[in-house]
C-alpha cells in the first residue's frame, strides 16, 4: 500500500484547501478513499452521525501535479483511510503561500498521512513544515460500508435558491427552532418553515426550476405527479446550516431531492468536485 | 403568501398596519435597545415606541415616528402588546444583516389586536418571508417622569466624544460615576476597578460639547452593567444628551440618523446606584 502526491500549483492548492475546509465543517471523522483517478470523502449514514450521509468526489488530476497510488492488492487497487478532516484542514492552512505540498502515507509508529509544506525562504535551503496526521487503515472486509449511496426514489427534485440567501435565512431560523421543514413541488416552488410555540416563520421561493432526471428505462418518474403538491421533510436545522455554512464557493449546480417524510438529498456540483449530502427526516 | 396577494381592505381588519421600504430603519433601532428579550410595543398615530426594562432600574425606549414609515395606520388610540424582542429581530433580519448597497428588505407589519400574533411580511429580491410572532399581555412599566422642568444638569455632546470612553469602560468597576458641575471638572466619567480608578474629564469649552447647562454640582453613580448596553445606541448616534434630575436619575437621549438621513431617537433612563450618595 503506497500513496504519494504533490501539488505545486498555488491555485490548485487553494482550491484543494477549500474543499477540505468544507469537508471539515461537515464531518468530524470521515473516510478517505483513494483510487487511481479519484479521491472520495465519505461519511456513511450511521446512527452515530445522526443518520447524515456524505459523498464527495474529486478528480485527482484536477488538483495534483503528481499522484501515485498502490492499493491493498492488485485486484483491489484502492486505499480506504479513516481520518479527522480538521487535521488536514489545519495542516493546509500553513500552505497558503507554499511552493509545494507533498502528501505521503507513512507507517513509522502508526499509520499517518504526512503532509510536507515547502514554504518560500530567503536562504538557499527551503523551509519545510511537516504535519503527521494519524489515520486509520480500513480493512478490505469493511469496504462495503462505504459504497456510493444510490439516488433515492424521490418525490420532488428542485434546484436550490441562491445559497447565500438560503444560508442567511437558515442561520436566523436556527435561532428560533431546532428543526426546519423543507417543502418543494414540481412548479419550482420551495418553502422553508420553522414553527414553535412562540413564532412561525415561512420563506417562499419561486421559479427555482426542477431538474429533469432520465431514469434507466428512459422515462421520468415524476410525470404523473401533480405539480402543485409539495413533498416535505422536517430535518435538523443544524445539519442544514452546517452544509450551507461550509460552502465557500458558489456551486455550478445546486439541487435537492426530497423523499417526503424520509430524507433530503442535496447535490452540489462544482467544476472539479461533486458533493452529495443526505439529511434524514426527523421522526 | 406574497405581499401582492394581501386583501386590499387589510387596513380595516388590523388595529396596526405599517409598511417600511427598508426594514433596517426599524431593526437597527431595536438592536440599540435589545438588552432583554422582552419588549413592550406602543403604537399611536405618532408612531412606534418600543420599551425594554431591566431590574426596575433601567429603561430603554426606541422611537420610530410615523413619518419614517411609508404607511402607518393605527385604529385605536394606543395599541400595546409585549413581544419577544430577540425573535422579532431575527425575523426582521431574516435575509441577513449585512447591508449591501442597493438592496434592502421591504417590511409590512400587521396586528389584529389583543390576543393576536404580530404578522410580518418581509421581501427581498423576490423572496417573501412571512412571520407570525405571538404577543403577550403588556406589563406595567416604570415611569421615570423625566420632564424638562425637573432637569438639574444637561449636557449635549457629539457622540464620537463618548464612544471611545464607553467602549473602553473598565468593566471590573461596579459603577460608573458621572460628575456634572458648573465648575471644574465640569463633566467627568469615573470608574473604580481592580486596577484602580480612572477619570475622564471633558472641558465645557471642548468642541465636542454642543450645549452645557449645569446649575449644580452633582455626582451620581450608576451600575455599570446596566449602562453598558447603551453603548449600542451610542454607536449608532450622532449626538447624545445627558440629563440628571434632583434625585440623580439619569436620562441619556441619543439622536440617530438612519440610512436615508431621517432622525430617530433612543433614550435610556437609569436609577442612581443606591449604595452611594456622595456629593463632592
Amino acid at each position: 500500500m503506497r500513496f504519494r502526491a504533490k501539488i505545486v500549483d498555488l491555485a490548485c492548492l487553494n482550491h484543494f484547501s477549500r474543499v477540505i475546509n468544507t469537508i471539515a465543517k461537515l464531518a468530524r471523522i470521515c473516510t478517505l478513499r483513494l483510487t487511481v483517478s479519484k479521491l472520495y470523502f465519505i461519511l456513511s449514514d450511521k446512527v452515530a452521525n445522526g443518520g447524515v450521509g456524505m459523498w464527495c468526489e474529486l478528480n485527482q488530476g484536477n488538483f495534483f501535479d503528481e499522484f501515485q497510488m498502490e492499493g491493498v492488492a492488485a485486484e483491489h487497487n484502492e486505499i480506504y483511510l479513516e481520518l479527522v478532516p480538521e487535521n488536514l484542514s489545519r495542516a493546509l492552512k500553513t500552505a497558503q503561500n507554499a511552493k509545494a505540498v507533498k502528501m505521503k502515507l507513512t507507517n513509522k509508529h502508526c499509520p499517518c498521512l504526512r503532509v510536507a509544506v515547502e514554504l518560500p525562504s530567503l536562504s538557499s535551503s527551503s523551509r519545510i513544515v511537516t504535519h503527521d496526521i494519524p489515520v486509520g487503515v480500513i480493512p478490505r472486509r469493511l469496504w462495503n460500508d462505504f459504497k456510493e449511496p444510490s439516488v433515492p426514489d424521490f418525490d420532488v427534485s428542485i434546484y436550490l435558491p441562491v445559497l447565500k440567501t438560503m444560508k442567511s435565512i437558515v442561520e436566523r431560523m436556527k435561532n428560533l427552532s431546532n428543526s426546519i421543514m423543507i417543502e418543494a413541488n414540481l412548479n419550482g416552488e420551495m418553502n422553508l418553515k420553522v414553527e414553535t410555540d412562540l413564532v412561525c416563520v415561512t420563506t417562499h421561493f419561486k421559479d427555482l426550476g426542477n431538474p429533469s432526471w432520465a431514469l434507466e428505462d428512459g422515462c421520468q418518474s415524476s410525470q404523473d405527479r401533480d405539480p402543485e403538491t409539495m413533498a416535505e421533510a422536517r430535518i435538523d436545522i443544524r445539519k442544514l446550516q452546517q452544509l450551507l455554512a461550509g460552502q465557500q464557493v458558489n456551486p455550478t449546480k445546486a439541487l435537492c431531492n426530497i423523499v417526503s417524510k424520509r430524507i433530503v438529498h442535496f447535490i452540489l456540483l462544482h467544476e472539479d468536485v461533486s458533493l452529495q449530502y443526505f439529511i434524514p427526516a426527523l421522526t | 403568501m406574497p405581499l401582492s396577494a394581501q386583501p386590499a381592505s387589510s387596513a380595516e381588519q388590523y388595529v396596526l398596519s405599517a409598511s417600511l421600504d427598508n426594514a433596517r430603519h426599524l431593526s437597527s433601532l431595536l438592536r440599540a435597545v435589545h438588552f432583554q428579550d422582552h419588549a413592550t410595543c406602543f403604537a399611536t398615530a405618532n408612531g412606534l415606541r418600543v420599551t425594554v426594562e431591566d431590574a426596575k432600574c433601567i429603561q430603554a425606549n426606541a422611537f420610530i415616528q410615523a413619518e419614517i414609515f411609508q404607511e402607518f395606520a393605527v385604529q385605536e388610540q394606543t395599541v400595546t402588546f409585549r413581544i419577544n424582542l430577540a425573535v422579532l429581530l431575527d425575523c426582521l433580519t431574516i435575509f441577513g444583516t449585512s447591508s449591501l448597497p442597493g438592496t434592502s428588505t421591504a417590511l409590512k407589519m400587521c396586528y389584529r389586536g389583543y390576543g393576536y400574533p404580530l404578522m410580518l411580511f418581509l421581501e427581498e429580491g423576490g423572496v417573501v418571508t412571512v412571520c407570525k410572532i405571538n404577543t403577550q399581555e403588556p406589563e406595567d412599566l416604570l415611569d421615570f417622569n423625566f420632564c424638562s422642568t425637573k432637569v438639574v444638569n444637561k449636557i449635549i455632546l457629539q457622540s464620537e466624544g463618548l464612544r471611545k470612553a464607553f467602549a473602553e469602560l473598565d468593566m471590573t468597576s461596579e459603577v460608573m460615576q458621572i460628575t456634572m458641575s458648573p465648575d471644574k471638572p465640569y463633566f467627568r466619567l469615573s470608574t473604580f476597578g481592580n486596577a484602580g480608578s480612572a477619570h475622564l474629564d471633558y472641558c465645557k469649552d471642548s468642541d465636542l460639547i454642543e450645549a452645557f447647562h449645569c446649575n449644580q454640582t452633582q455626582t451620581n453613580r450608576y451600575k455599570i452593567s446596566l449602562l453598558k448596553p447603551s453603548t449600542k445606541a451610542l454607536a449608532l448616534s450622532c449626538k447624545v444628551s445627558i440629563r440628571t434630575d434632583a434625585q440623580g436619575f439619569l436620562s441619556l437621549q441619543y439622536m440617530i440618523r438612519n440610512e436615508d438621513g431621517q432622525i430617530c431617537f433612543v433614550e435610556y433612563y437609569c436609577c442612581p446606584d443606591e449604595n452611594i450618595t456622595e456629593e463632592m
